[in-house]
């Protein structure tokens, strides 16, 4: 098997990261953070959007579905477990921030821990039976979760059903920054903030023990239990933790959009996300936030796109894992190594 | 709460069943397709859903059948509801061995990881799914009339109908054929053998592409008969109904035992009727919702299926 090296952005990447220095590599980090910050501000440019709002247009979809493929990354990327049901984390995180935002008096910054533990609670609920089975068995119950979360919404009468819920109140203000429905400039900084926080979280746990764990669950199961690591303990904190970025995204988008409902929460959301991840670079931080940037992106600035989006959307899972399993920027590290020991073997 | 069920128990029983064959057809698809790749078949739904628009192209715009028109009778009827029923699983069946064409077999020749192989088996079940939303404008398609629902007999304050009748009997027989086919026929014998072992299956001569394109072929077969049946039965079809039936058809196979047919034929029936009686007892919209908790419990508790091993060694 040969490497092959065309248009390997990664390497390009990580090769200018690597030959920097400890200032450049900060001037490097903050100038990007910059950069991103500033980006609402950019909506005259080639970049605006013909129908949506450009600066809501970077909240949601891009920012919430960078963050929601972020946290589906740890659970397909990093273990490599197939979830087919994200969106039911999503959902349950929003409710959460719409029920106890229009019943109690806390606001979203109160309510995120709850949306957060819930989110968590539903993934251990769920991980437990089937976590411990094949793979395929995960990939199909949590299809089914995803659907049984918006059928249950749908037809209870605390969540009032289809109608949904409105009048969800807003995060209050941090300091000078107010949220506002017209301008959604401090949303998207927010949701970049969150991000951070997840790359922050990925990156610290990737490189410890839980990392390592998920590593050697994702290349060989059998192998990883041998060797005595707890499989089961880690696949289910791979699974929660993914579930509470879920969580978080949602409480923030219920609060933004001010107005849920169930059909915002179907099957779709869960499919778009995980082309994210997969044409993004199944594993590969960067690569999930640029993957999941421009197909969150790319649908509302091209209308005819948008129509015909899921088609598009299942057309990329299918060409890509055909012909370019790794996407846009393929991960490196471990597994590359183990592709090199088989070539000269 | 239960006063319908204890009512109408019978005509309830009977509809259960006609359900419950319509779920082991189906579940064959994912069951032999199971048995032989150790995978789950994610399009198989939307092979369903397209096997559905099969019958509806056969009675709608070739035989041209409408909603008010003169339903069929006699020998026409026979003629027509066959044609509908060979078109349904010919439809289903092309589309069953396109989607191992196009999603399974380069990457099983790569011998790439499981996780590239349900990701691309999800996208091809998405785009089958979208083309047909496209196609249909989200619409849901009724179907012509071409069988009258005729009431034949009253058994035990039962209504026997028609179509119910048909349903049970020729999709029982259509599951014998099938099972018949695995069991005795040369190519059932090297599709079981790749099952039980795929490189002494291969070194044994047996050739593996033409093995798996048949397994889902036949199990495609099985999944159009079933959509047949399913559009004499309810008379619609629409783009998403692969979704609610493919996941009952899968929790059937579970229950039943995955990669094991007779399995599929009794967890089928059994889930037709719970899922009958639990939307009596609960109302039809907790129906989704009941068959994914007996999917959940059952693999909690009994991951293996009712059936579990024991009839996993003899697996037909």
């Amino acid at each position: 098997m040969k490497i092959r090296n065309y248009w390997n952005l990664r390497d390009w990447g990580a090769g200018i990261w690597e030959r920097a220095n400890r200032p450049k590599r900060v001037a490097i980090a903050i100038s990007t953070i910059i950069l991103v910050a500033l980006l609402p501000f950019a909506g005259a440019s080639f970049l605006a959007t013909p129908i949506a709002a450009y600066d809501a247009v970077l909240v949601y979809p891009v920012g919430v579905f960078v963050l929601m493929a972020l946290g589906l990354n740890i659970v397909v990327g990093k273990s490599g477990m197939l979830d087919l049901g994200y969106v039911a984390f999503f959902a349950i995180g929003a409710y959460t921030m719409a029920l106890m935002g229009t019943h109690t008096g806390l606001n979203t910054w109160e309510i995120m821990p709850f949306g957060i533990g819930f989110a968590m609670l539903a993934g251990v609920l769920l991980g437990l039976p089937t976590l411990r089975l094949r793979g395929d068995y995960l990939a199909i119950v949590t299809l089914g979760f995803g659907e049984i979360v918006r059928l249950v919404v749908l037809n209870s009468t605390w969540s009032k059903g289809p109608n949904g819920i409105a009048n969800i109140p807003m995060p209050p203000n941090i300091g000078p920054l107010k949220f506002k429905l017209e301008d959604q400039k401090v949303f998207f900084w927010v949701v970049v903030t969150m991000i951070l926080l997840t790359i922050w979280m990925i990156r610290r746990l990737s490189i410890r023990r839980p990392g390592r764990a998920w590593e050697a669950i994702r290349q060989d199961e059998d192998a990883a239990e041998l060797m005595g690591i707890p499989t089961l303990k880690y696949k289910i904190w791979s699974f929660t933790l993914g579930a509470a970025v879920g969580g978080a995204a949602g409480v923030l988008f219920a609060s933004k959009n001010l107005f849920i409902a169930p059909e915002m929460f179907s099957l779709n959301v869960s499919i778009l996300i995980l082309s994210c991840v997969v044409f993004g670079g199944i594993g590969n931080i960067w690569g999930v936030v640029i993957g999941a940037a421009i197909l969150g992106y790319l649908p509302e600035r091209i209308r005819f796109i948008s129509d015909a989006r899921l088609l598009v959307f299942g057309l990329v899972l299918v060409i890509v894992m055909n012909f370019r399993p790794d996407g846009l920027l393929p991960r490196k590290k471990r597994e590359k190594a183990i592709v090199k020991k088989e070539v000269n073997a | 709460m239960f006063a319908v069920l204890i009512d109408q128990f019978w005509s309830l029983t009977i509809a259960g069943l006609a359900l419950g064959f319509i779920y082991v057809l189906i579940s064959l698809g994912y069951t032999m397709v199971y048995g032989v790749l150790r995978m789950i078949n994610f399009a198989n739904s939307e092979i369903f859903m397209w096997g559905t628009f099969g019958t509806i192209i056969t009675s709608r715009d070739i035989f041209h059948y409408t909603q008010t028109s003169e339903p069929a009778k006699g020998f026409k009827l026979i003629f027509v509801l066959l044609c509908s029923l060979l078109m349904s699983m010919a439809v289903a069946g092309l589309t069953a061995v396109f989607v191992e064409f196009v999603a399974y077999r380069r990457l099983r020749m790569k011998g790439t990881n499981r996780l590239a192989t349900l990701i691309s088996a999800i996208g091809i079940s998405i785009v089958l799914s979208e083309i047909m939303r496209l196609l249909t404008a989200s619409r849901p398609v009724g179907a012509p009339r071409v069988l009258e629902k005729i009431i034949l007999t009253e058994v035990w304050g039962a209504n026997l109908r028609l179509d119910t009748i048909i349903t049970i009997i020729a999709a029982a027989i259509i599951f014998f054929i099938l099972e018949r086919f695995v069991k005795l026929s040369r190519m059932g014998k090297a599709i079981r053998a790749v099952s039980m072992n795929e490189d002494a299956a291969k070194l044994m001569g047996v050739n593996l592409n033409r093995v798996i394109a048949t397994t889902f072929l036949v199990g495609g077969l099985a999944t159009g008969a079933a959509s047949f049946f399913y559009v004499t039965v309810f008379e619609y079809t629409k783009f998403n109904i692969g979704f609610t039936m493919g996941m009952a058809a899968f929790t059937a196979a579970v229950l039943g035992g995955i990669g094991n047919i007779r399995g599929a034929f009794y967890g089928g029936l059994t889930l037709g009727l719970l899922e009958v009686y639990a939307s009596a007892v609960l109302g039809t919209q907790w129906k989704a919702v009941t068959v994914f908790l007996i999917l959940v419990l059952v693999l909690l508790f009994k991951p293996n299926g009712l059936f579990g091993e024991a009839v996993q060694t003899t697996r037909a």
